[in-house]
């Protein structure tokens, strides 16, 4: 860090020189008729103040990562090749102003080149993110055979060493738990749907619409808390134990149902953007016929909207699959392969937690493992958002 | 055989009876809905709001010179020798003589009479008297902390049953609270310093405040401000104004709406694998968890700017080219700034959602428990360096604990993020109502 305080500084000093520098240059090369001038001075003075500072901050960003791939101290001569970029840049879009010079393109080559440059932050991102979870997912299996990580029924970490890191118990918590959301959040979204674009008067709809979707905005650490605090105590006090399925307050269906109250406002505006989207001609056929509203939505409506609806409810599994808070604090932390909904079970995401929080060494199994539970995670969501993009991608165009 | 066409058929009523239950569903799971969102937030704000209340004992407390400046020269750096162990039967002591002035006739053990009195106001009357030496000798009076089970007896978590079953307190102890608060010396009020405090230890949920995590979530939503708006801005700019179509557009738009998708927790696993361990970066600093939110809330800004963008007409764009404007000057100078209202709606809902994410936080280390109010800038630690945590965290964070106190402090604290939450779509509605052009 504190080798970076005198090139930045450099680099500061020489572009406001810059600025002012170049302007009164190209007004004195212009002999003070700014009309003789190709580019106005305040464009002369952007190309010096992005040829000045971009090349030497780009060098910087580059020479961080490499010091930290190779190992390497920083040194004098990174810092003289900084000052030298900046130098340059400076002396040579000073020298280059002319009359002619068109200095309002060169500034927006700049310009273009750090906006393709943002541009690729989000695909820098991806790569991160899978590069980051593949290299320590083959360091997991080099220690960890991947068979017993892939087919393995037993879940129990122990911190000194052979434990069993099975995940099939743990995608069971998470299907289990994510089935009883869906269960719950795909007939009540569908429905409010259906009701909100077919039925409701617009006054009912312009309060009704924007009130489920309170429930979108609200952040799922305060859907854990009301899983912890209220459902969790509430089934385990008026089913769970009554009916002698369990003591456990956090359960599958605890997560389950506060899961499925977040994925509503989910499901409900994306099949009403679907159903909305259904010609009204389709429906106009219908009633010709002599059908009822709600026959007509049944029969002409739901079918025809189908193929989106299935890719809003994939999207929502998705998210089911990959929330945490929820179910960190709702559904327990025991992996188990059990069909009671009242008995806490765990999911990926749970464990994920679990192994990177606290004291950690990155070189044991256990908590590299975390690292496999992620990369699965991640394959898994991928590949149901992207089918259920390709499918709602494809019915859009069905009727555009 | 015909009929009449007044008198409805079997047929017919069956259809209509279907429509009727059909609609009736529809009814019912919007009112399903609706109930979910009031229980929610009745249960956040029953558990909560008592946590805006504190319970505070007035006591006038004797400083006696013999126990916290024995050389008498009122200097510091010997009287700071003097801990808070050596100030709590003091307090002790004030309470007992409060009692017998108002008569209160009590057979609690001294160690019972201190538990009345949070271990925090040891602390609170000792910071005072190093901060003003001169009150030793004196008598000051001094509005101390009630313990967390006395707080809770008066808000109704604790009652004169459960008070027997624990150890911390004693149906004889409530009494005595009772009595000194109908005297007017325990008093229940508003308790600004909830949102001021740092965190307190597990023993004393009544000292424990949201201050740290108020500041640590400030500074993230600070960086995610910084980076992910001009990163954002100029990357929607790029694909929408200047990219051609080819393959390696396609990739990047497709590339990011999966981004968006992609579970919260996965963005934790990256900050720790490349920020963490690879940048060597500290852990639970606010660098780490601004970072790790601006890849997250990007996905957010773009497609948000992007559609802005888009709402602005061609004929924007054609009449700045047309006067002489190149195609980067019509984008800034024109389409841009038309387009601001609608950016500067996705960003706030962007840093809204920002501020509510707990999941990768939790893998950055931020669940650390930290009492020290983290300073923007420090030399060792660098920008936003310093240990951190933030709302969301610290109340995952408080629902790890033991003491049931901890459970209204957690919900307190989410009412005051819902509340910050609610502020920034307010604005965000009115940003959107009151500046968004229809062309």
């Amino acid at each position: 860090m504190q080798s970076l305080t005198i090139p930045l500084l450099v680099i500061l000093g020489l572009t406001i020189t810059g600025y002012f520098l170049a302007k009164t240059r190209a007004l004195q090369v212009a002999g003070g008729d700014i009309r003789k001038l190709v580019s106005l001075p305040k464009q002369h003075a952007l190309n010096t103040v992005l040829a000045t500072a971009i090349p030497p901050l780009a060098a910087i960003v580059l020479f961080s990562l490499y010091r930290r791939l190779a190992e390497a101290e920083g040194s004098w001569l990174f810092t003289l090749v900084v000052i030298a970029l900046a130098v340059t840049g400076f002396a040579l879009s000073l020298i280059g102003i002319k009359q002619e010079s068109r200095a309002r393109t060169f500034a927006e080559r700049w310009i273009m080149g750090l906006l393709i440059f943002a541009s690729t932050i989000a695909i820098m991102t991806t790569v991160g993110i899978v590069f980051s979870m593949l290299f320590e997912t083959f360091n997991f299996f080099e220690q960890y055979d991947w068979r017993d990580f892939f087919f393995s029924a037993n879940w129990s970490p122990n911190f000194r060493g052979n434990s069993d890191l099975g995940i099939l118990p743990l995608l069971w918590g998470t299907l289990y738990i994510s089935f009883i959301a869906l269960l719950f959040a795909v007939p009540i979204g569908l429905f409010a749907a259906i009701y909100l674009s077919e039925y409701a008067s617009s006054r009912m709809r312009s309060v009704a619409k924007p009130a489920i979707e309170i429930l979108a905005g609200i952040p799922t650490i305060v859907y854990g808390l009301f899983a912890l605090v209220t459902v969790g105590p509430f089934l385990r006090d008026y089913f769970a134990s009554p009916m002698g399925l369990g003591q456990s307050a956090s359960s599958v269906m605890t997560a389950g149902l506060v899961m499925g109250v977040m994925l509503i406002p989910f499901v409900s505006s994306l099949s009403d953007d679907i159903i909305n989207a259904v010609p009204q001609a389709m429906r106009d056929g219908s009633f010709g016929l002599g059908a009822t509203k709600s026959e007509t939505i049944r029969q002409v409506v739901i079918p025809a909207a189908l193929p989106g609806i299935v890719g809003a409810v994939l999207l929502a599994a998705s998210r089911a699959i990959g929330e945490t808070m929820i179910v960190v604090l709702g559904a327990g932390a025991a992996a188990r392969l059990s069909l009671n909904p009242f008995e806490a079970m765990t999911t990926v995401t749970v464990k994920i937690v679990s192994q990177l929080t606290g004291d950690t060494d990155f070189a044991s199994p256990e908590t590299l493992v975390a690292f496999a539970l992620g990369l699965t995670l991640f394959v898994i969501t991928l590949g149901l958002n992207v089918f259920a993009l390709f499918i709602v991608r494809k019915y859009r165009e069905q009727y555009e | 055989m015909t009929t009449s066409l007044l008198t409805t058929d079997a047929r017919t009523k069956k259809r209509n009876a279907a429509e009727a239950r059909f609609k009736a569903y529809g009814l019912g799971a919007i009112i399903v809905a609706m109930l979910a969102l009031v229980i929610l937030l009745t249960s956040v704000l029953g558990n909560g709001l008592s946590s805006f209340q504190q319970t505070f004992i007035s006591l006038n407390v004797e400083l006696p010179e013999d126990k916290l400046d024995k050389s008498g020269v009122r200097d510091i750096s010997v009287m700071s020798k003097v801990t808070t162990i050596g100030y709590a039967p003091i307090l002790r002591n004030a309470l007992l003589a409060t009692l017998e002035e108002q008569g209160i006739e009590t057979d609690l053990s001294n160690k019972e009479i201190s538990n009345m009195i949070s271990k925090e106001a040891a602390a609170t009357v000792r910071n005072r008297v190093l901060g003003s030496p001169d009150l030793v000798g004196q008598t000051v009076q001094f509005d101390v902390l009630a313990s967390g089970r006395i707080d809770g007896f008066f808000k109704g978590r604790v009652t004169m049953e459960s008070a027997a079953l624990d150890g911390n307190t004693s149906p004889e102890a409530l009494e005595i609270a009772q009595a000194l608060a109908d005297a007017g010396i325990m008093q229940t009020k508003f308790n600004w310093n909830f949102f001021v405090w740092p965190d307190a230890s597990d023993q004393r949920p009544e000292a424990a405040g949201i201050g740290v995590a108020i500041l640590g979530s400030l500074y993230m939503m600070l960086i995610v401000l910084c980076l992910a708006l001009p990163i954002g801005v100029a990357s929607s700019i790029y694909l929408e104004e200047f990219a051609p179509k080819n393959r390696w557009t396609d990739v990047i738009e497709v590339n990011i709406s999966n981004l968006a998708a992609v579970p919260s927790i996965v963005f934790g696993i990256l900050g720790l694998a490349i920020f963490i361990n690879f940048m060597e970066f500290n852990q639970s600093s606010p660098l780490v968890g601004g970072l790790v939110l601006t890849l997250m809330t990007l996905p957010t800004i773009i497609i948000s700017t992007r559609a802005a963008l888009k709402s602005v007409p061609p004929s924007i764009r054609d009449a700045a080219l047309g006067v002489g404007a190149s195609k980067m000057q019509s984008v800034f100078h024109h389409v841009l700034p038309l387009a601001a209202p609608g950016i500067l709606t996705g960003t706030i809902i962007g840093l809204a959602q920002a501020l509510g994410e707990t999941a990768p936080l939790l893998l950055i280390g931020m669940v650390a428990f930290v009492r020290e109010y983290p300073a923007a800038f420090t030399p060792e630690s660098g920008l936003f360096g310093e240990a951190s945590t933030a709302l969301p965290v610290q109340v995952y964070n408080w629902t790890q604990r033991a003491d049931p106190g901890f459970v209204e402090r957690a919900s307190g604290a989410i009412i005051t993020l819902l509340v910050f939450l609610l502020i920034m779509n307010a604005v965000a509605i009115y940003l959107r109502r009151r500046f968004e052009r229809r062309w």
